[in-house]
């Protein structure tokens, strides 16, 4: 057993954290997230040229073959910082998941590029009705002689504003609910009959609802095998677990130093506030979640890397475990910041934000309690 | 005991609700049933008409509203019908705040010249009493105001100042004397906002909204005929009125309309082949958060029961300060959570009511909500310092 990380996993680690720290202070943040982009343009170069973006794809996919771990030490990095660059949305689920189950011209045609931090990439995998569930899937791909003509609607597409290309998945045969029957295809976000309805989300990121309306697609835009979605859409997610889980942990560490910080400063009654027992016991449950969630990361994330049969399991349970400390962390450092931390201006506030986001993104605590149960 | 309503009672409930359904205006009832903010004007435009009728300023005492009091009982009863249709929150700060500290404190003058405009919401107050440095420990604020012949001179901030932006009048603590004990040397001023040297700033809360802000006083010029009470009075007179604000904290009533709404909306959202409600693992935390509301109502009705046979509401109005606004937070918090995803689009306050958000049409408003609710556990007192009053003042630790 080993949690120590490889030189070239430190030497990561030391850049994107020297990155946040010294490129990414709060106003930079901010800055970013308000502006029309929503995220640096300059920031994503940067991130392909310091070979951040291909890190996790592998060689064959013209990628530097690292594994989930490089990707996990970025996230966490990105969560300390609040980035709001769509690593998590471009590389590891749409990404990802044609480095699995792509073609050599769809690699070379999308993900190349990508990597080149030259073409933005979503994944539209919710539906209004479907909840956190990847199998419901109401949107439908008719065969057309070699096309696909897809008609239907997704819901909350993360980066969906910026992306060229969009994956939809789009149920090829079966019924709503059915895991079998399911696709996924590359839909051009300029392809006639698709509508983005753009905005901002309450973490200062952007999505976007998508319609679709007789949008027609090439055979060759199916990604993995025709009605096989779902095990393509079920093991990009789970990666992208395993990344929002590290970017939760990163976000939880600042959230706690941050509140034990302000305590020892903030005086009321004559003394610093953090003298006060109540807040204290509160302070280290907050670090107490904070170091059960880094284990529960760090298990899962080697489960996923080794194959493990209860690797899945192990994925429920992180984000399980991410979904309830968030909460508490999230909450308790805006209520010991009293006032200050509702407030727009300090950075408390928007920490809990992505927290509570990342609560519900790809399910929930409640969705992944019981998902757990059943594995 | 006995859990049933009287004859006139009933009678009672009948008659606030045909008033309901032939005064409140069409216009204010469709932005609330939307959760649209108000603007300050529907506001004033509502209190009005309830006062019209004898129902807006109903704990003040019969010699300065002409009205008789209405029995414990019957404001229970107006207000869960004001609530359950949903009508907008007064604004407490002239009525429920200032006023009474005026009539229980004030001069013949200051009850002639305040109360009038107060019960006709002719005025609108805000309250200046949190400072940059003062929260918590509130005595230990530090606004100063100087008598120099018949005026006061202020200087200093007010912070967290709820509808500054819409106020004629403040009503401050301020320190006018520096005592050993803290406590000693704070008075009670009223202070027309529109006098030089005080400067409005907003501050923008993390739902995006804009309801508090600093208020800064430079040398602000106040006659000494504005202090109510005597020099010195000050915290008192806080005290007296954060009884009166706890009171009623708990807000039941819509926590009641809430939860109902909750179970309304649930059980039209699909999850596999049933529907969210029907899952039992959500439908146990409403139940649970409904068995939790029902405790608090009796507590809540236990302590009115007390009161209206002479007792005061003391520590005990801490519990349902507590309890209350944890129900406001797990409740816009089950909010969020039916929603899924659909509760990640963020609008601003002008945004809300439009025709571009998405999702389901009572989504937009959902996370502002949870979100500002984050307050209620740290403003009229933090819930840490409600649990100090209670280990003091009731268990005697």
């Amino acid at each position: 057993m080993d949690f120590t990380f490889n030189e070239e996993q430190t030497l990561i680690q030391d850049q994107v954290d020297q990155f946040v720290l010294k490129e990414y202070d709060w106003e930079t943040r901010q800055s970013l997230s308000n502006s029309e982009l929503g995220f640096g343009k300059e920031n994503w170069q940067k991130f392909a040229e310091l070979g951040w973006l291909g890190i996790s794809v592998s060689e064959d996919s013209g990628g530097f073959g690292g594994s989930a771990i490089e990707s996990m030490l970025i996230m966490e990095a990105f969560g300390k910082g609040l980035v709001v660059e769509p690593f998590l949305e471009t590389m590891i689920m749409s990404g990802g998941l044609i480095d699995d189950f792509g073609s050599q011209e769809q690699k070379s045609s999308l993900l190349e590029p990508a990597i080149a931090g030259e073409m933005q990439l979503a994944l539209a995998y919710a539906e209004p009705q479907s909840r956190f569930n990847l199998s419901d899937v109401v949107t439908e791909a008719k065969v057309d002689g070699n096309n696909y003509i897809l008609n239907g609607y997704k819901s909350v597409v993360m980066n969906g504003p910026s992306a060229d290309k969009i994956l939809v998945s789009a149920r090829t045969s079966g019924s709503q609910l059915d895991e079998a029957g399911i696709t996924i295809f590359i839909v051009d976000a300029e392809a006639e009959g698709l509508m983005k309805t753009n905005y901002k989300t309450v973490d200062g990121r952007r999505a976007s609802d998508l319609t679709i309306e007789n949008v027609t697609v090439s055979d060759t835009d199916v990604i993995g095998k025709v009605n096989s979605g779902f095990e393509v859409l079920d093991s990009a997610i789970d990666k992208a677990i395993l990344a929002i889980s590290a970017e939760a942990v990163g976000a939880m560490e600042v959230l706690y130093k941050t509140t034990v910080e302000y305590t020892k400063t903030r005086e009321q009654f004559g003394t610093a506030i953090g003298k006060f027992q109540v807040l204290q016991h509160r302070m280290v449950d907050m670090f107490m979640e904070y170091e059960q969630c880094k284990s529960l990361l760090y298990m899962a994330t080697m489960k996923h890397e080794e194959g493990s049969a209860d690797a899945k399991k192990a994925i429920s349970g992180l984000k399980y475990q991410v979904g309830k400390a968030g909460k508490f962390i999230g909450q308790q450092a805006v209520q010991l910041h009293g006032g200050m931390g509702v407030t727009d201006e300090l950075n408390v506030g928007h920490y809990f934000k992505r927290l509570t986001t990342v609560g519900t993104i790809f399910g929930n605590t409640d969705y992944h309690l019981k998902k757990y149960t059943s594995l | 005991m006995d859990l049933k309503f009287s004859e006139s009672d009933i009678a009672f409930r009948q008659e606030v609700v045909s008033f309901l359904q032939d005064e409140y205006p069409e216009d204010i009832k469709e932005k609330q049933d939307r959760r649209i903010p108000l603007e300050k004007e529907e506001i004033v435009r509502w209190q009005k008409v309830l006062n019209q009728k004898g129902w807006f300023a109903i704990n003040w005492p019969k010699d300065y509203t002409g009205l008789d009091e209405l029995s414990v009982t019957q404001k229970y009863i107006l207000q869960e019908e004001l609530a359950k249709a949903n009508t907008p929150t007064t604004i407490p700060f002239g009525m429920g705040m200032c006023a009474p500290v005026i009539y229980t404190f004030g001069t013949e003058q200051q009850k002639q010249k305040f109360l009038p405009s107060i019960l006709n919401s002719d005025v609108w107050w805000c309250q200046g009493y949190s400072e940059p440095g003062s929260g918590s420990d509130l005595a230990s604020l530090k606004t100063k105001a100087e008598l120099k012949e018949d005026k006061y001179i202020v200087n200093g901030a007010k912070t967290w100042t709820t509808l500054a932006q819409h106020a004629d009048w403040i009503f401050c603590l301020v320190r006018t004397e520096t005592t050993s004990i803290k406590q000693e040397g704070i008075s009670f001023l009223l202070i027309d906002m529109n006098t030089p040297g005080i400067e409005v700033k907003p501050i923008i809360t993390i739902d995006g909204s804009h309801e508090v802000n600093m208020v800064y006083f430079d040398n602000v010029e106040v006659p000494e005929e504005n202090l109510v009470g005597e020099e010195g009075q000050g915290w008192n007179i806080a005290k007296f009125l954060l009884a009166h604000e706890r009171s009623g904290i708990a807000g039941i009533s819509a926590l009641k309309r809430e939860l109902a709404r909750l179970k309304d909306l649930s059980s039209e959202i699909p999850l596999g082949e049933g529907t969210l409600l029907e899952d039992v693992q959500f439908r146990n935390k409403i139940e649970e958060t409904e068995i939790e509301l029902t405790a608090t109502e009796f507590t809540e009705l236990r302590t009115l029961a007390a009161m209206s046979q002479g007792g005061s509401p003391g520590a005990e109005s801490s519990i349902l300060k507590i309890k209350g606004t944890e129900l406001q937070q797990t409740i816009s918090e089950l909010f969020v959570e039916m929603l899924g995803y659909y509760a990640h689009p963020f609008y601003l306050e002008n945004e809300i009511g439009s025709n571009e958000t998405v999702g389901p049409d009572y989504a937009a408003p959902v996370m502002p909500h949870y979100l500002n609710y984050r307050k209620v556990s740290i403003y009229g007192g933090s819930n840490e310092i409600q649990r100090n009053v209670i280990s003091k003042a009731i268990l005697g630790l």
